[in-house]
C-alpha cells in the first residue's frame, strides 16, 4: 500500500512529516479562515451597532464554563489515547477515546440545554444581531463537535482494525484526529470569552 | 510527531500539567468576568488569557513545539491572512455610517442611513 500511496506513515523527505499530517494542518488552516471570517463579522456587527448586550447579561456563563472544562478534558483524553497507542496499550487507547467521545456528547447535551432555554425565552437567531452571532458561531462549532464524534467513534470501533495490520499508520490517524479535536477545543477557548464574557 | 515510546512516556506528566494550567486559566477567565471590567480592559484581559491557553494547547497537545518547519510556514501564512480577514473590514473607512468610523466621527448633520439592524 505504501508503494501505491507513499509517505502514509513514513515521513515525506521534503516536508519531514506524513502526507496525512500535512493535509490535516492544511485543512486546519482553512478552518482558521472559516472561523476567522465569522469572528470578523462579529466584530463588524458589534462595532457598527448602537447597543450590544454584554454576554453575561444574556447567556449562562456557568454552563459555558462547565463546557470549557469538559472540552479541555477531552483534549487531554485524546492525547492520552495517542500516547496509549505509542506505548502499545490498545485497551487504554479505547478507554481514552471513549472518554473523549463521552465528553463530546456531554458538551452537546449542555449546548442543547442552553439552546432550549434560549428558545423557551423566545430568543432565536433572528431575534437580534447578538443572538444571530451567538447561534451562528456556537452552532457551527457544535457541528464540528458532531463531525469529531463521528470520526472518533469510527476510529474507536470499525477503524481500529488497522491497528492489527499497520499499528504505525493507525497511530498516525489518531494523531491527525487529535489535531482536529484540539483545533475544535482551540476555537471554543476563543469563543467562550468573546461571546459569553465580553 | 515521530517520538519514540520512551520519549512519549516522559511527556505524560507534562500533558496533565498543561491540563491543570488550562483549568486554572479557565477559572481566572471566569473570575475576571465577574468583575465586569470596562470593555477595553475586558477585551485585553480575555484575549491575553485565551492566547495563553491557545498556545498551551497548540504547543503541547498539538505538538507544535518541535514540529517540522513546513508546519510553521503554513501557520505563519494562516495567521497573516487571519488577521487580514479580521481587521480589513474594521479598518476600512465608512464615510456614511451613523456611528462613523474608527478614525473619524460621523459628519455633523449627517442624515443617518438605514439604521443598524439591532432589534429586540
Amino acid at each position: 500500500m505504501d508503494e501505491l500511496i507513499p509517505y502514509i506513515y513514513k515521513p515525506h523527505p521534503v516536508t519531514g512529516i506524513t502526507n496525512g499530517k500535512f493535509g490535516t494542518w492544511l485543512f486546519l488552516a482553512s478552518e482558521v479562515m472559516l472561523f476567522g471570517a465569522l469572528f470578523s463579522a462579529y466584530i463588524m456587527l458589534r462595532l457598527g451597532s448602537e447597543s450590544w448586550p454584554r454576554g453575561y447579561q444574556e447567556l449562562h456563563v456557568a454552563w459555558a464554563a462547565f463546557n470549557t472544562v469538559v472540552l479541555i478534558f477531552s483534549s487531554v483524553t485524546i492525547v492520552m489515547s495517542w500516547v496509549s497507542l505509542k506505548l502499545n496499550q490498545f485497551g487504554k487507547f479505547r478507554l481514552y477515546m471513549g472518554l473523549t467521545i463521552l465528553c463530546s456528547i456531554v458538551f452537546l447535551v449542555v449546548k442543547g440545554i442552553e439552546y432550549s432555554d434560549k428558545f423557551h425565552h423566545e430568543h432565536f437567531p433572528w431575534t437580534s444581531n447578538f443572538f444571530a452571532v451567538y447561534f451562528t458561531l456556537t452552532g457551527l462549532h457544535a457541528l464540528h463537535i458532531i463531525g469529531g464524534i463521528v470520526v472518533n467513534a469510527y476510529l474507536m470501533f470499525p477503524g481500529s482494525k488497522l491497528w492489527k495490520e499497520n499499528p504505525e499508520q493507525f497511530t498516525g490517524r489518531i494523531e491527525c484526529a487529535g489535531l482536529y479535536w484540539h483545533f475544535v477545543d482551540l476555537v471554543w477557548i476563543f469563543l467562550f470569552p468573546t461571546i459569553y464574557l465580553l | 510527531m515521530s517520538a519514540s515510546a520512551e520519549e512519549v512516556k516522559k511527556h505524560i506528566g507534562l500533558y496533565w500539567g498543561v491540563f491543570g494550567a488550562l483549568l486554572v486559566l479557565t477559572a481566572v477567565t471566569v473570575g475576571v468576568g465577574f468583575y465586569h471590567l470596562p470593555m477595553h480592559y475586558a477585551i485585553i484581559v480575555c484575549l491575553v488569557i485565551a492566547l495563553t491557553k491557545g498556545s498551551l494547547v497548540a504547543g503541547y497537545f498539538m505538538h507544535l513545539i518541535g514540529e517540522k518547519k513546513v508546519i510553521y510556514w503554513v501557520l505563519a501564512l494562516t495567521v497573516f491572512f487571519f488577521f487580514l480577514v479580521l481587521l480589513l473590514p474594521v479598518i476600512t473607512v465608512q464615510e456614511d455610517s451613523v456611528a462613523g468610523s474608527m478614525w473619524s466621527p460621523a459628519p455633523a448633520g449627517a442624515v443617518p442611513a438605514e439604521a443598524p439592524a439591532t432589534h429586540e
